[in-house]
């Protein structure tokens, strides 16, 4: 182990992290939001749309994200009329290949995840909603989504560790986020092990530091499941943060 | 004892004589085989170019016997260290990093580095069959590196990840031009083609065969042809360090092929230009 080289690494990794978590989360956010529709098309009864939307999340998690990134940034390069067009702008930059790439895999997980989560959704409650005459789209606003969201929660957190772990791959196409850095120093420095180490525990507090904010959301989240008046007298003397729309002098 | 005293005085007579009537020993040379034209495997499989015709020949002035094996370039030095063959032919740079592992010959090859830019950045003109050695600058080199400089302020430039051309770049222009590091040369190719890139930085033989191909039509060659410095000396043998007699009658051969022309005239029927190492001196 040369301490030299670890500490080289430890003033040249950082400069990398800006690029990784822009790059994961991102991703993760576009992917979520575009996953919201189509998560409740995969769970619907129609065979039409669920097959659809299962031709494309099947093709985006059945084949390597590196694939995905090579055919978006070597496979579009070659395409002559995208590089004369005003998408070349966009996708001659190697930050939107790899965005594209991540958004249109993560977006293809997500799906699948939230339609775990929509389908675990009781049909009882359901039932309940529309017994109150809640119109479908208040039902699904109102009791199936936030229902389907905390049941998919935990394997959501795969996801987005996925996700982080999955940004490394931006190296390959030029990228100097963490792992392109380290490529780089290792380039300089010859010593591959010390400067993997390093970028291997940057990642590792980067996970721990993502699983410790989604524990903190499941038990905030958790909470409302419990009947309400419980919620409220253990709220003050549990010291969990005061409910939302309750008066600070109560 | 008596097998390094042998070779050193065949060393001794090659130069005067280009015989020795010594016994004769067999020697195997590892070579990468997928580098044309330094080397290659035909059609047989047998290994062919310019490393292994070198190879025989310098074997022929040591009397030794010599068979060349393939072998991936990934794990061909350890593979040396450990003893599977004796000597590495296989286009390789003497470099400092890899001298910690193995030594080399006298350089066999010079071998230079150039830069590719797309031809209608329109760049001014330069002469790419002038010699540049990096290894002492001097202010007229400064002129020529400044030159550069200027041309290429502004432009994106691409070279092969932990190659000597990136130090090399890097240190150059660095600071003046975005530098971007490829996994592989023809990865970087195909930016170059898909104008991501405007230029960049690599083995002059490498680009000669991506400039002959249809994706290369719009690139040229830019500046002048560049050697020495980070990059070293030239192409070497890499022979094993406790192999003090081989490695100097080695040394011995090369500088007789050298002397009389057979490097000349071995590196034209490869390469249609001159790379033994007075070539680039």
């Amino acid at each position: 182990m040369n301490t030299a080289v670890v500490l080289d690494a430890l003033f040249t990794l950082p400069r990398g992290l800006v690029l990784t978590l822009t790059l994961t989360f991102a991703s993760l956010a576009a992917g979520f939001v575009i996953s919201i529709p189509l998560a409740i098309l995969r769970a619907s009864t129609s065979p039409w749309a669920s097959a659809s939307v299962l031709a494309y999340t099947y093709a985006f998690r059945g084949t390597p994200l590196l694939v995905q990134l090579f055919l978006i940034y070597y496979g579009i390069g070659q395409l002559s009329f995208v590089r004369q067009s005003f998408l070349w702008e966009v996708m001659r930059e190697p930050f939107w290949c790899a965005f594209i790439a991540f958004t249109l895999n993560s977006t293809a997980h997500t799906t699948e995840v939230l339609r775990g989560g929509i389908q675990a959704v009781p049909q009882g409650q359901i039932e309940a909603a529309q017994s109150l005459g809640l119109s479908r789209l208040r039902t699904m606003y109102l009791i199936t989504f936030p229902l389907a969201i905390r049941i998919a929660l935990p394997a959501y957190v795969n996801e987005v560790i996925g996700m982080l772990k999955a940004s490394s791959l931006a190296s390959t196409i030029t990228l100097l986020e963490i792992t392109g850095l380290a490529r780089q120093l290792v380039s300089e420095t010859f010593a591959p092990y010390e400067v993997f180490v390093v970028a291997g525990a940057h990642y590792l507090l980067l996970t721990l530091m993502i699983t410790q904010a989604f524990r903190v959301l499941e038990a905030h989240w958790a909470r409302p499941n419990k009947p309400p008046s419980v919620a409220v007298a253990s709220s003050p003397k549990g010291g969990r943060p005061k409910p939302f729309l309750t008066t600070a002098a109560s | 004892m008596k097998r390094a005293a042998t070779l050193a005085l065949c060393s001794v007579l090659v130069g005067a004589t280009g015989l020795c009537a010594f016994e004769k020993k067999t020697i195997t040379i590892a070579s990468e085989g997928a580098s044309p034209p330094w080397n290659a495997l035909n059609a047989e499989g047998k290994l062919v170019g310019f490393d292994i015709d070198v190879g025989e020949e310098l074997c022929r002035r040591i009397n030794l016997e010599c068979i060349f094996v393939a072998q991936d370039w990934d794990g061909i030095i350890p593979a040396l260290t450990v003893g599977k063959f004796d000597a590495i032919m296989s286009g390789m740079a003497i470099t400092e990093k890899r001298k910690k592992s193995i030594a080399f010959s006298q350089p066999y090859a010079g071998g230079f580095n150039q830069l590719v830019v797309r031809k209608e950045l329109d760049l001014p003109p330069t002469d790419t069959s002038m010699k540049l050695n990096l290894t002492n600058i001097d202010a007229d080199k400064q002129a020529v590196i400044d030159q550069l400089r200027t041309a290429l302020a502004g432009k994106t430039l691409g070279v092969l990840r932990s190659s000597n051309s990136e130090a090399v770049l890097n240190d150059l222009f660095g600071k003046v031009a975005t530098i971007r590091s490829y996994d592989s040369q023809d990865n970087m190719h195909l930016d170059l083609a898909a104008e991501r890139i405007d230029g960049g930085l690599a083995d002059y033989f490498t680009w000669k065969t991506f400039l002959d191909s249809k994706d290369g039509e719009t690139a040229t060659l830019y500046g002048p042809q560049l050697s020495g410095g980070l990059w070293g000396p030239g192409v070497g043998v890499g022979l094993r360090k406790d192999d003090a007699e081989l490695i100097a009658a080695f040394d011995s051969a090369i500088a007789a092929v050298t002397r009389d022309g057979t490097l000349k005239r071995l590196s034209e029927q490869w390469f249609k230009i001159d790379v033994s190492p007075q070539a680039s001196k």
